[in-house]
């Protein structure tokens, strides 16, 4: 899986950083989203599944990767 | 057309506080989009779109044609709902550019750093309802100076001033007052900010409204300070009370449920979740919509008012095979709209959890046999309130 934030969309409610820490973290000034693993391993993707339906701001897209990429 | 039936704009069951009123349930299985007529003690009756599918909630909080239900307009009176620097008066650009001055100060790292700090509020709370003893009124021994601490200590409200500031903000949420009340309440409101404001000008507080002026002070008029400043009042202030009253009242009849908020420190954060689902505080959220739009393949024509139940949108049988109306601290988290959705979600959500993770545990540990004083029939709920909640809960242990 590949994962992307929109920075400019956020609107740092921290759900993702709740749920995934191991993928999402939040800038310390104000908040946003910033994305740790772009390909985070298999047990982690139902769960950032998950964040990108719940992010308020849709500021979080999911690709499911190219077999050959 | 067929005529706007009229709703409560809290809409809830007569008989079962925590429940949508059964009219919503109705609106909600309604394939059309319905129109209501909305009494309003602000704006008068109005006529809205009433959004109460959770997909549809989301759908149109998301949508930036969907504006906030108030502007704030220089020429009117202030008033609660009317002045600069509340972000529930802003849309676009000028909202997120305000929202960002204050994003920092509410992130998961900067709120869990609050953490000892409200347990210590928490404590002090718990040895004044021992003080108080059986036959105290946990609303206002427990549950609402609990976020109004919180909140004067995210201002820097000395401690002297404090019992003061408490009236101030209860005055704020009484519907029962009138609007001449309400105009001087504010202007007192004004007035103390104002001096808060001044003296983080000279030397800013290590806290939130210190930091906000220390970083971005040069960006912002006094006034806009002081308006930052009543927002976070009122916004994080009678939510997270009733939050915690209702909590209290819920879990008080669910002692199973109550046993695991007690007992079970890693499932905490998930039984907060539920109680959030279940008791939404906030009931609906008021818009306009700035240019058609549609929801479902439905137009929403230009300049009408929507609003969206809060309260049935978090019941709605379509999101999920789970049965929404019984309380469940133990499931998965089912997801919900308590704290809104798109750019204006709950600034403070992660202090609010936070207060409820710290507050419900500690309350039952510290007084197992905790229960109501008076038989469940005299608690009287605010079932009409725009923010639901208990008016009075008496216990005893
Ligand atoms: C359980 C407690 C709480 C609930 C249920 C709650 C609920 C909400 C809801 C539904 C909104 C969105 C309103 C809308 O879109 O029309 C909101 C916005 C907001 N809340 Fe909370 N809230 C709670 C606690 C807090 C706390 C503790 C604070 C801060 C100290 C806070 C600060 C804010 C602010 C500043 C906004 C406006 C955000 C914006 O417009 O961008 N809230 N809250
Ligand atoms: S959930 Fe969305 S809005 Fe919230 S911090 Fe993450 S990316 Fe930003």
């Amino acid at each position: 899986m590949n994962v992307e934030v929109d920075q400019s969309r956020c609107v740092a409610a921290g759900h993702c950083l709740a749920s995934v820490p191991e993928v999402f973290d939040q800038r310390d000034d104000d908040g946003v989203v910033v994305l740790l693993d772009e390909t985070p391993p298999e047990q982690q993707h139902e769960r950032v599944r998950e964040a990108a339906v719940r992010c308020p701001s849709a500021a979080i897209a999911v690709r499911a990767r190219d077999s050959s990429s | 057309m067929t005529e706007p039936r009229a709703l409560p704009i809290a809409a809830r069951a007569e008989d079962r506080p925590f429940d949508p009123a059964a009219e919503l349930y109705e609106l909600q299985r309604e394939e059309g989009l319905p129109r209501v007529t909305v009494p309003s003690p602000i704006l008068g009756d109005f006529e809205a779109v009433m959004i109460t599918r959770y997909e549809d909630a989301r759908s149109v909080l998301r949508d930036d044609r969907l504006r906030m239900g108030f502007v704030f307009d220089p020429e009117a009176p202030r008033t609660m709902l009317n002045q600069p620097g509340n972000l529930l008066n802003y849309n676009g650009d000028e909202h997120s550019r305000l929202r960002r001055m204050l994003t920092g100060a509410f992130s998961v790292k900067r709120v869990r750093a609050l953490r000892p700090m409200i347990e210590e509020i928490v404590s002090a709370r718990l040895d004044a309802l021992s003080e108080a003893g059986p036959g105290a009124d946990l609303v206002r021994v427990f549950s609402t100076p609990i976020p109004t601490m919180v909140i004067c200590e995210l201002l820097g409200v000395p401690y002297a001033d404090r019992a003061d500031f408490q009236h101030r903000a209860q005055v704020g949420l009484d519907v029962n007052t009138t609007r001449e009340v309400q105009i001087r309440n504010l202007a007192e409101m004004d007035e103390y900010m104002a001096g808060l404001v001044a003296d983080h000008r000279k030397q800013p507080g290590d806290n939130v409204l210190g930091g906000v002026v220390r970083d971005f002070g040069h960006e912002l008029t006094d006034d806009e300070l002081v308006g930052i400043g009543n927002m976070l009042l009122i916004a994080g202030h009678e939510t997270t009370a009733s939050m915690l009253s209702a909590s209290t009242a819920l879990l008080l009849q669910h002692p199973d449920q109550l046993a695991v908020v007690r007992d079970e420190p890693s499932k905490i954060d998930d039984a907060v979740e539920e109680l959030l689902r279940y008791c939404a505080p906030a009931t609906i959220m008021p818009r306009q919509a700035a240019a058609p739009m549609s929801v479902r393949g439905q137009r929403i024509e230009e300049g009408e008012r929507v609003v969206v139940s809060i309260l049935a949108a978090n019941r709605d049988p379509d999101a999920t095979e789970h049965d929404l109306d019984a309380l469940d601290v133990s499931r998965q988290p089912r997801p919900h709209v308590t704290f809104g959705h798109g750019v204006h979600q709950c600034l403070g959500q992660q202090l609010a959890r936070m207060e409820l993770r710290v507050a419900l545990p500690a309350l039952f540990d510290r007084f197992p046999t905790l229960k109501p004083a008076v038989p469940w029939e005299e608690i009287d709920y605010r079932t009409t309130a725009l923010v639901f909640g208990v008016r009075e809960l008496p216990v005893t242990w």
